[in-house]
């Protein structure tokens, strides 16, 4: 059981460049969560300081409120699954499971009773006599999870994009697997990924992260709706957030012909740096009556999402993308009026959330 | 896992074109000529097996064939692990990398008869640098009359000479090996040695089985550097098979005689090839009749 | 991986290189005696220092040319043999086709005869297609274990590519040629390195095929060689210094590939 803690964490490969920055990050014993961003973001670096493979150049790393940045990967009880499925080739599955026991020492009686356990968990009990080498992909990776969570004093798992290499079919049955043995054993798993389909439906709590720094920890719910970053809205949600850059007039932000009120105590923290407003296609409102109040827009192009259409709308001095239903009859050159419902209508101060919008006004 | 595909011939041909020209037809054409017996301007005359028992029956021949064999496990017991620690103690980058490889690349490149010539002199009782220190140990080394000081210097100079290959080979195929797998094994608890044995080496098996087979062949077809280092001698101490066949085909030149020989000593190396083949590409994975994959 | 190197092993490592060192050492210094000093003292330093052995072999217009024969074979055959070994070996190494386990063996099989049972049938092969004498007989009787090595080292570091490599390529989008050139031959660039250097390096050393399919235009250094090999004895000196010329062109090849002896991509790495 553990609870993983990184403390102003920063690490540069070469001096002067930083790999990631500033990291503080809490996980609580037995989360699932996920670090999810883009190629390069840093989250594998992230994912070596957690398990001892790296040791960041500032920073400290806690488990359970102990500072471990000395210790090696194997004194940290933390398991790990990587990208490549990673096997011992020349044993059978039955050893490949028995080996982190046997390393450590363990009574041949309680490594038979854990290899049957975990086996059975995995269900490959009657694969145990099998060469790892024949193994597909998939069951490979099941077997490295298997060698993970077979150490009973385990504290975590970090699983390095561990179905990259996986075929699409059997991929959500290894994330069955995952969020079982997670839930079963109560362990703390943190999961990176690029794809945000994959950490939003298997994590409770997911961090994103963009060149190096940790924007966001969040449930997916909060991503979704309250992105305090505007790289976050972006890269949740298909299709992302739009985002408008945005001006101040005195007490006023305005994007297009979308123009917002700030309340009394926000006009204090606005200095009309780099202003920006967001808002997810998802909350548009779109309502193709002619007297409605919302701003007239047209209709570009209209994509079909097999559940949904997603409208490429010009109009109101911006251009921008909406959700509809699929029954909704709107077509190319359609003409529509939009409204950006307040609560769901972010403003963005040097790529920070002031607030969502409270009060709107039309001109 | 492999695909079935009959297509990839094509992917093959332009290989087995050159080496059909090159290797296939000319193997005919000896098989041809040992089951013949050849005097020069005479029609050639069918004997049958006649020349392959008459080499399997001589006295130099069976005596060269038991020193060879020992000879060549020698070789292998001693190249390979020593080529392989060397290849884990060398430095994986930056200029003493390089220096190192460069390095080790020398003895390669220098031709066999060079080889032996330098040999020769390096331990000259009177001339050489061996001899030298030996006496400084208290040891009288003379490799023209001690059978034993000829036979060892000679497995010597082939450590020296052909270890590099080995280290070559493995120092690449360690280089080729994911650092993925290290760290799961450090994750896993495994100490160096297990680390050694249960990644390392298995990963390093294709390239083992290259460095074994090649190893093999070369040490037992070795002959220009043993004849300029020790001529065979003393007595026949040094005489390998290569030696006893060149005598034969030179002296007797027996043509029908000297195919049959080549022959017969080709056999030797095929057979012992294919058994550490199969035995080293079917180890551990229990899939046997697979070309080495890694 | 952070492991500390025992003091041991770095002497280890050093004791085995003085190993090396010395027979090189004592050619190197051979190549700068007099014959007569060679056979008469016994010094590591020369007594007499002299640059005639190499002046012969760099003004004799016939060791320049032989020298140049072999590079020229050698070259031809290193080309040869890496053009048609990838391909084969990316064969054996992704497919199974029916007869591929015996024609993986096979193609070994010809290394392991010795070169006098090659020699006969050669000399009448490229006589009769009128190559004889020319570098080409040479490099072309050298593809006869130049490919089959090239096949099964280039074949053994494929294998340890997964497929999904292979796979994620074209999903992303890459031709296979594409594909082969710019990720695949990257990942194989120890495999690559090693097979060049060891194609080049036997087609240099070996003798009789050399020897045996040259006259007297295209007469490669081993021949000149034995010129120095003469009934008056041998020339130690001059032989010394050929040695010692002979390590360069190799040499410089080491160097030129030891990037791809090098580590190349870490797998696993976003």
């Amino acid at each position: 059981m553990a609870k993983i803690e990184l403390v102003n964490v920063s690490h540069s490969y070469t001096p002067g460049e930083y790999a990631v920055r500033d990291i503080n990050l809490i996980w609580d014993d037995a989360v699932s969560s996920a670090l999810l961003g883009p190629s390069g973001c840093g989250k594998t670096t992230l994912l070596k300081i957690i398990s001892g493979l790296l040791q960041p150049t500032e920073g400290d790393v806690l488990l359970n409120g102990q500072r471990v940045n000395e210790l090696r990967p194997k004194e940290r009880n933390i398991a790990q699954v990587f990208q490549f499925p990673v096997v011992y080739e020349t044993l059978n599955i039955f050893n490949n499971l028995a080996f982190p026991l046997r390393n450590r020492g363990y009574p041949e009686s309680i490594v038979k009773e854990r290899v049957r356990e975990i086996a059975e968990l995995l269900e490959l009990t009657d694969q145990l006599k099998v060469n790892a080498n024949s193994l597909s992909a998939a069951e490979k990776q099941l077997v490295s999870l298997g060698r993970g969570v077979i150490r009973e004093d385990l504290s975590a798992i970090l699983l390095d994009e561990p179905l990259t290499v996986i075929d699409p079919h059997q991929k959500w049955q290894l994330r069955r697997k995952l969020k079982q043995l997670q839930q079963r054993f109560e362990i703390t798993m943190i999961y990176v990924t690029h794809d945000q389909h994959e950490a939003l439906t298997f994590a409770d709590q997911v961090t994103v992260m963009d060149t190096g720094i940790a924007l966001q920890t969040g449930s997916p719910q909060d991503l979704h709706n309250r992105p305090e970053a505007p790289f976050v809205g972006y890269f949740i949600g298909s299709p992302g957030m739009n985002i408008f850059p945005a001006s101040l007039n005195e007490n006023q932000v305005q994007a297009g012909d979308f123009c917002y009120e700030l309340v009394s105590d926000l006009v204090n923290q606005v200095n009309g740096q780099d202003l920006k407003i967001g808002i997810r296609p998802e909350f548009v409102e779109i309502s193709q009556a002619k007297d409605s109040t919302g701003l007239e827009c047209i209709v570009d192009a209209v994509h079909l999402t097999g559940t949904s259409k997603i409208l490429d709308l010009v109009g109101a001095g911006l251009k921008f993308k909406a959700r509809v239903d699929e029954t909704a009859n709107i077509n190319a050159a359609d003409t529509v009026r939009a409204i950006f419902p307040t609560e769901k209508t972010m403003i963005y101060q040097n790529d920070r959330l002031l607030a969502p919008v409270q009060q709107e006004i039309l001109l | 896992m492999k695909i079935r595909d009959n297509k990839a011939w094509f992917f093959v041909l332009p290989a087995l074109l050159v080496m059909g020209i090159n290797a296939f037809v000319p193997f005919i054409t000896v098989i041809n000529y040992s089951v013949l017996d050849i005097f020069r301007g005479l029609p050639a005359i069918w004997v049958g097996l006649e020349n392959y028992q008459v080499v399997l029956g001589d006295n130099l021949f069976r005596g060269a064939v038991v020193r060879q064999v020992q000879f060549s496990f020698l070789i292998l017991l001693i190249q390979i692990p020593l080529g392989v620690a060397i290849a884990l103690a060398l430095p994986k980058k930056g200029w003493t990398a390089t220096a190192s490889l460069v390095a080790l690349g020398f003895p390669l490149l220098i031709p066999y008869n060079i080889v032996g010539i330098i040999w020769r002199v390096f331990t000259r009782a009177d001339l050489g640098l061996v001899p030298l220190i030996f006496n400084f140990f208290g040891y009288e080394y003379n490799l023209a009359q001690n059978s034993v000081d000829a036979y060892w210097t000679v497995v010597a100079m082939d450590v020296w000479h052909w270890t590099s290959l080995v280290v070559l080979l493995a120092y690449a195929g360690l280089n080729a090996i994911p650092d993925a797998y290290y760290q799961a094994a450090e994750i896993d608890g495994a100490s160096p040695w297990r680390t050694f044995l249960y990644v390392t080496l298995p990963r390093l098996r294709s390239v083992l089985t290259i460095a074994v087979l090649l190893r093999f062949m070369d040490s037992f077809r070795i002959y220009t550097e043993v004849f300029l280092l020790t001529g065979g001698g003393p007595g026949t101490s040094t005489t390998f098979l290569s030696d006893v066949l060149v005598r034969k085909a030179v002296i007797s030149f027996d043509i029908g005689y000297s195919a049959a020989m080549s022959l017969i000593y080709f056999y030797f190396i095929l057979i012992i090839s294919y058994i550490f083949f199969l035995v080293l590409t079917s180890i551990g994975t229990g899939d046997s009749n697979q070309p080495p994959s890694g | 991986m952070t492991r500390k190197r025992s003091i041991w092993v770095t002497l280890a490592l050093i004791a085995y290189f003085v190993f090396l060192a010395l027979p090189l050492l004592w050619m190197l210094s051979m190549s700068f005696k007099t014959n007569t000093e060679i056979l008469t003292t016994r010094s590591l330093i020369p007594q007499t220092f002299t640059f005639d052995n190499y002046m012969e072999i760099l003004t004799t217009p016939e060791w320049r040319n032989s020298f140049l024969v072999s590079l020229t074979y050698v070259g031809i055959n290193m080309i040869i043999t890496l053009v048609v070994s990838l391909p084969a070996a990316y064969a054996f190494s992704r497919y199974s086709f029916l007869g591929d386990n015996h024609l993986f063996f096979w193609l070994l099989t010809n290394r392991m005869a010795p070169g006098a049972v090659f020699l006969l049938p050669y000399f009448q092969l490229y006589s009769a297609i009128n190559l004889f004498d020319t570098p080409y007989a040479v490099a072309l009787a050298h593809t006869l274990f130049s490919i089959p090595l090239a096949i099964w080292i280039l074949e053994g570091f494929m294998s340890g590519i997964p497929k999904a490599i292979d796979e994620t390529a074209y999903v992303d989008g890459y031709s296979f040629f594409a594909f082969f050139r710019k990720i695949f031959m990257p990942l194989i660039g120890p495999g690559i390195g090693v097979a060049a250097f060891f194609s080049f390096l036997f087609s240099w050393v070996e003798l009789l095929m050399a020897r045996t399919l040259t006259g007297t235009v295209a007469k490669p250094i081993s021949v000149t060689l034995s010129r120095s090999l003469g009934a008056e004895g041998w020339d130690w000196g001059v032989i010394a210094a050929a040695g010692v010329l002979m390590i360069i062109p190799g040499a410089i090849l080491i160097y030129f590939v030891r990037n791809y002896l090098a580590k190349g991509f870490a797998l696993g790495r976003v």
